[in-house]
């Protein structure tokens, strides 16, 4: 395996080191309370009457820098960020380029800042968010393709270094046979490969080089279940200069991430697995 | 029990990792001179970063529409980046057409995207719509083989709770079996070792071969070996107008979403795969499609509350769908007819509906927090459509030189499921070929597909 050195970003991060770091803390927690059943459903049948402002980064081919278009927009209850900017692709102005899919935080493509903070839109109510504009941007550190949609190019160029498989084996409750002769259930890895991590990481703002939160746990999900893989490129992976020791344990990725894969821990699993590992070398019984 | 039938069942997964195909796996053309590849797109070695202009000089107008001309390849546009485009785009180059492929948003964004995730194995269709199973338990069989890594292959179960569910059984497992469909019965204990969170008051239990699949990442594997193999895509690229000379289709005129640039894309033969919004691309060319749109809701709670998909053992229904993704679990759906293929508004009722009707199979789902409620459109083929469920969603490939008015050089291809999406391909595929005279068989029930991750690097 060689790992295909990530080219740097085309389009340089625009802020300084200092505001990645000074993400607002006061965002809500992106969890809100479940709908009491009872309550009459209003989708977004009886929205607001004005509807909240999104402050929208704008940026083309040829554009010097991102500027911001606001629009209003009456959003429902349960209405969602990504509800938000669909409606606004549609009625307000088509060009707005923007990347969804799955529509329920599966597929990852909707990764965005939404008040400085990385969000999944499609996850983000808009509800939940302080009063006032909203402010919608690009994930930082990687290529913008216009507006808010960014080619994850560079992102694949480092996760896929780890050579994490998209499956993994079950999570077998302990006593509890598979189906009929299987030997697990299987599933789905958690990381669904949206590029929060690496956006809201200072590391990866500081030095393009840096592999990235995301790619750091796909190899340590590999060296956790290897299923008779051979580890020593993952190791060489993490080894290497801007990789598991240029991490200086910020937190922001496990902060932002959607899916619960935590990343901070999986570098400090992968440092311990590495150390651990030199150390049975060092007295000959390393692998 | 066949032997075929038998390698389907769940139980020959084998042990071990799954083999993943890698970029030495890539589905290996034949040689030149009987291939003529088409050239990659010049997007690659884009030094600004932003988007490269699509270059009009890289898809010339045709000499002579419709004549598969010396020079090269004939040239297929594709309209429409779902599942069907994009498994459309991957036949047609492996059958050495020239592709190019535009889409208004990003690839799979939707009706493909937005779908449940599960891998039908058809019997949810055995009942209603014979055809419609058969082909599930075609496709299902072919994209574990093609996609493998894609898909969590852990079976799933419809389930009996009430006497009505229960004399239902012998009219489905019969014609589970006529479908070559195998099912097993598993008694109320051995259901609930499977899945605990079931209602511990359910009769009895049958597994089918369902799975769950990721709704974006399996299709765009379709994508990713369509561009490898030369294929043009071009998402954020919308179609305003279908160019013509006379009553034939030339190609298409397209706007280039970021820069706002609109330029003519030329082609032997246009094919409309734009699902929901097949009617209106229609439209664009002065042609009348049929087709009636059948939204659903979805629900994401949080929570992976199974690990098989669980139906409920009845004909199909409302809220009868439970499948899980990641640490998510995906409730579905309902059905109603509407007029815009658009982000149709969710009716007061169908949240409830689908969380009391899947709460009855797994109790836990009825306290479930809701992280997300979305729909997804289908694109009904109106010629045989009833309601939003009956047997109206076949495959539906429409040449329309074959028209009353005739217009040619268009294709549409409508109707189908995800599931289905390498068939609908096929089905388009070989009408375009035939249109073109080009002599190719289909080739995508064999070719492992790329992974995913190589969309990103193709």
């Amino acid at each position: 395996m060689s790992p295909r050195k990530p080219k740097p970003p085309a389009v340089p991060a625009e802020e300084p080191l200092a505001e990645g770091l000074a993400a607002p803390a006061e965002v809500p927690p992106a969890v809100p309370p479940a709908v009491p059943a009872e309550e009459p459903l209003a989708e977004s049948v009886a929205p607001r009457a004005e509807g909240p402002t999104f402050r929208v980064s704008r940026r083309r081919a040829g554009d010097d820098r991102a500027h911001f278009d606001e629009f209003r927009v009456a959003v429902g209850r349960e209405d969602t960020v990504l509800d938000a900017l669909i409606a606004i692709r549609e009625t307000k102005d088509p060009s707005l380029v923007i990347r969804h899919s799955c529509m329920h935080g599966s597929c990852g493509t909707c990764g965005m800042r939404i008040n400085g903070r990385e969000a999944l839109a499609c996850d983000t109510k808009v509800a939940s968010l302080r009063a006032g504009p909203i402010t919608v941007e690009p994930v930082a550190n990687q290529r913008l393709v216009a507006d808010l949609a960014t080619d994850m190019v560079d992102f694949y160029a480092r996760f896929e270094a780890a050579g994490l498989p998209l499956v993994r084996d079950a999570e077998k409750s302990p006593g509890r046979p598979g189906p009929a002769g299987m030997l697990a259930f299987e599933r789905l890895e958690n990381c669904i490969e949206c590029g929060l991590c690496l956006s809201a990481c200072p590391i990866a703002r500081a030095n393009h080089d840096y592999i990235g939160p995301a790619a750091l746990a796909a190899a340590a999900r590999v060296v956790e279940e290897p299923r008779g893989r051979d580890l020593g490129p993952v190791r060489a992976l993490a080894g290497e200069h801007d990789s598991v020791w240029s991490c200086r344990d910020a937190m922001e990725c496990s902060a932002v991430c959607p899916a619960g894969v935590d990343p901070a821990r999986a570098i400090l699993t992968l440092r311990r697995h590495l150390a651990a590992n030199g150390a049975r070398r060092l007295f000959g019984r390393g692998d | 029990m066949s032997p075929e039938a038998r390698a389907f069942a769940g139980d020959q997964v084998p042990p071990g990792p799954k083999p993943i195909p890698d970029e030495k796996s890539v589905p290996e053309l034949e040689p030149a001179d009987t291939w003529t590849l088409v050239e990659a797109s010049a997007e690659d070695g884009d030094a600004a970063g932003v988007t490269a202009e699509p270059d009009p000089e890289a898809n010339p107008e045709p000499a002579h529409p419709h004549v598969a001309v010396s020079s090269g390849p004939p040239h297929v546009l594709i309209i429409g980046g779902g599942g069907t485009g994009g498994a459309l785009a991957h036949d047609l180059v492996l059958r050495g057409l020239r592709v190019t492929l535009v889409e208004r948003g990003e690839v799979t964004s939707g009706a493909t995207g937005r779908h449940h995730g599960l891998l039908h194995s058809g019997a949810r269709y055995v009942t209603t719509d014979r055809a419609a199973a058969v082909e599930c338990v075609v496709e299902n069989k072919l994209l574990r083989r093609i996609a493998p890594g894609s898909l969590e292959e852990n079976d799933g179960l419809f389930v009996a709770l009430t006497d009505e569910d229960a004399e239902f059984e012998k009219q489905f497992t019969e014609a589970c079996w006529q479908c070559a469909l195998p099912n097993k019965r598993l008694t109320r204990d051995e259901a609930l070792r499977l899945e605990p969170g079931l209602n511990p008051g359910l009769l009895f239990a049958i597994q089918v071969p369902d799975a769950t699949m990721d709704a974006m990442r399996l299709p765009l594997r379709f994508f990713a070996t369509a561009r490898r193999n030369g294929a043009d895509v071009r998402p954020f690229t919308e179609v305003v107008g279908i160019t013509t000379s006379g009553r034939t289709v030339t190609g298409a005129k397209v706007r280039d979403i970021a820069s706002g640039r609109e330029y003519e894309i030329g082609a032997d033969v246009v094919v409309n795969a734009a699902g929901p919004w097949v009617g209106r691309v229609a439209g664009l060319a002065g042609v009348k499609v049929g087709v009636t749109l059948s939204p659903g809701v979805l629900l994401a709670v949080a929570g992976r509350r199974c690990n098989m998909v669980v139906n409920r053992l009845h004909p199909p229904g409302d809220g009868d769908i439970v499948v899980p993704q990641r640490g998510r679990t995906i409730l579905g759906t309902t059905s109603w007819i509407a007029d815009d293929p658009a982000e149709p508004v969710i009716p007061t009722g169908h949240v409830e509906t689908i969380l009391r009707e899947t709460s009855a199979l797994l109790p836990g789902l009825a306290q479930a927090e809701i992280l997300a409620r979305w729909t997804a459109v289908r694109p009904l083929v109106t010629s045989t459509a009833g309601r939003g469920r009956g047997p109206a969603r076949e495959i539906e490939c429409i040449d329309h030189a074959a028209d009353r008015k005739p217009t040619d050089g268009l294709v549409t291809i409508a109707g189908g499921k995800a599931t289905t999406m390498r068939a609908m391909a096929e089905a388009a595929a070989n009408t375009v070929c035939a249109k073109l005279g080009v002599d190719e068989p289909c080739r995508t029930g064999e070719v492992v597909l790329l992974p995913h991750t190589a969309w990103y690097n193709a």
